[in-house]
């Protein structure tokens, strides 16, 4: 069979000189990405294989014995009898329901805003770029700062209100919404960027019929800027929810998920259990369980997506 | 006349109301960051004093004893070395891969790459975390720089096969008519077209390599201590030392704010891996 007729060529390379009979040629498709696709394989794909493995394993990694397969032991004791485990899965899902929801809000608020033409517009939106990309760690710990019960500013912010100081981290409370805050400062201008883009995209012929037509500007947004915006909408929601579900750095460090748990989320129990007990195969179980919801979740993005467009 | 002058109120009022709205809700996102720069140039007195201080003598002896007393040199170097490593290592794997893509419209191979962004991280560390503490490759720069290819070779990818795929694709039948191959029209052809793409995409992954905190907490250990490391070491102490560690920080925020700037038009198509165009 000669490659030279063969029908699923791409149609983009006809009339190819000899080269193209080279087996390097002929298989440029395949040889291209090789190098990415081990890469891949062998750093994540790998990786999950063996973490699906370890999860029917009892291993500690401090003993020297070594993993001893226990069936589905660790996944029934995780949905089953452990209420650590069913606390973080709630918080995880309401931390990121509560960040995700006040972000939109005020992204597409502040988005309206600064739509509007304004001298010194580009520099705003190069300064909102900066909480997003800004090392979280290092940030993170100013909130920490920040939220301090003694000297942190925010309870000097409140006794300029009148308000008593609150404990605000250290509160089991209100702790998951102290972070919320945090996360929301980092990402509510990524959807406001997102929004922006989305709003200068936006065709004027349906404005210019509906002021003709006496729409009144709230009108105008709630009937005509809001739907055409959802599918940008929709895909900026998503994409934060993925990430919001795997939010690491600031909750460790501003909390490690306590005080009393109350901000251990999926990611962190699960960090805690494999760096702090040694329980590896727990750990796994739990972390199949996680890639599952965010695997859940993405697919429900993607096919979401697909219906609004 | 009157008519016109309400008018010009009106249009005036909204202009100061839009303004002070709008620097309402950015003083937020900016002042966090002037908090932290203003800590670091306060004593420990200063920084735990009540009321908070916003009016000061600034010193720079947070910086001075930060960099004499602590190794931070050091972890800024291995910073550099492990960003610098896997965006390198990145863009070698991903740029012919991504060329592949945008070439041969290779969708599912793009879907895995995404896929790969999508899995936490978390997935991925505890194996890594077991394989490297057999191979006795904990605190090495080679452990660490290769988990950071996980958060920069996808990066890489996706970024770039939108670069080439912008590419007019007759370029590259020309350079194939004239006896090119499909590795010369990729080097010679495409390599320097993209170039922009290629120094957007590395700056990217730069930045998110650099920031990465959890993959080098537990891979780097005591051997390979990176910044954002050693800015959270801070607060293992009984008391937190606000002063050296906003010095800290704010040594580790301050290439990014630079490198942003070069790149900022695609800071949300980089963190939205392509979703978005804008």
């Amino acid at each position: 069979m000669s490659d030279t007729s063969a029908p699923g060529r791409p149609k983009a390379f006809s009339g190819m000189p000899l080269s193209r009979s080279l087996f390097s040629e002929r298989n440029a498709r395949y040889l291209m990405p090789a190098p990415a696709v081990v890469a891949i394989a062998a750093m994540m794909a790998f990786p999950v294989v063996y973490t699906f493995w370890l999860s029917f394993h009892e291993w500690f990694a401090s003993s020297p014995k070594g993993p001893a397969f226990v069936g589905l032991e660790n996944y029934y004791k995780l949905i089953v009898t452990d209420p650590r485990f069913q606390g973080a899965l709630i918080r995880t899902f309401l931390f990121t329901i509560l960040a995700v929801g006040l972000q939109t809000v005020l992204g597409i608020a502040m988005a309206l805003v600064f739509n509007e033409e304004f001298a010194g517009r580009g520099l705003f939106r190069t300064l909102f770029l900066l909480p997003m990309m800004a090392t979280p760690v290092a940030v993170s710990l100013v909130w920490l700062m920040m939220y301090d019960p003694t000297s942190g500013l925010l309870n000097y912010l409140l006794s300029l209100l009148g308000i008593g100081p609150s404990l605000w981290v250290a509160d089991p409370g209100i702790a998951l919404l102290c972070l919320v805050v945090v996360d929301s400062w980092k990402f509510t201008p990524l959807i406001m960027l997102i929004v922006l883009a989305g709003l200068s995209a936006l065709p004027l012929e349906p404005y210019e019929s509906a002021i003709i037509d006496g729409a009144s500007a709230n009108q105008l947004f709630w009937r005509i800027t809001l739907p055409l915006l959802r599918p940008t909408i929709v895909v900026a929601v998503l994409f934060r929810s993925i990430d919001a579900l795997k939010t690491f750095d600031s909750i460790f460090v501003i909390t490690r998920g306590g005080p009393l748990y109350a901000t251990e989320t999926l990611n962190i129990y699960s960090f805690v259990t494999a760096f702090q007990y040694f329980n590896m195969g727990y750990s796994s179980a739990l972390l199949v369980i996680f890639f599952v919801i965010v695997m859940t979740v993405s697919v429900l993005c993607m096919w979401l997506r697909r219906v609004s467009w | 006349m009157v008519a016109l002058d309400s008018l010009k109120w009106r249009r005036r009022a909204k202009r100061i109301f839009l303004y002070s709205f709008m620097l309402f809700f950015s003083t937020p996102f900016i002042f966090v960051f002037v908090w932290m720069v203003m800590a670091s140039l306060k004593t420990h007195l200063q920084n735990t004093a009540i009321p908070p201080l916003l009016i000061f003598d600034p010193t720079f002896e947070n910086y001075q004893r930060v960099f004499t007393r602590t190794p931070i040199v050091q972890y800024f170097n291995n910073s550099v070395i492990v960003a610098i490593g896997s965006t390198g290592l990145g863009l070698l794997l991903g740029l012919p891969a991504a060329f592949s893509i945008a070439l041969y419209r290779q969708h599912h191979l793009a879907l895995a790459v995404l896929s790969s962004r999508i899995m936490p991280g978390m997935s991925y560390l505890v194996p890594w975390f077991i394989l490297f503490s057999a191979l006795q490759l904990i605190g090495t720069h080679a452990a660490v720089i290769l988990s950071h290819l996980t958060v920069t070779m996808p990066l890489v990818i996706w970024i770039l096969i939108g670069f080439f795929e912008d590419l007019p694709r007759e370029l590259f039948d020309a350079a194939r008519i004239d006896g090119c191959s499909v590795y010369g029209a990729f080097a010679r052809v495409a390599l320097p077209l993209a170039l922009p793409g290629i120094i957007v995409s590395g700056i990217l992954a730069f930045i998110f390599s650099w920031n990465n905190f959890m993959l080098s907490l537990i891979l780097g250990g005591s051997g390979v201590r990176t910044l954002p490391v050693a800015v959270y070491n801070f607060i293992g102490e009984t008391q937190i030392d606000w002063g050296g560690l906003n010095a800290t920080a704010t040594t580790v925020t301050l290439p990014i704010v630079f490198f942003v700037l070069i790149v900022q038009r695609h800071v949300v198509r980089g963190l939205t891996l392509g979703a978005v165009k804008g």
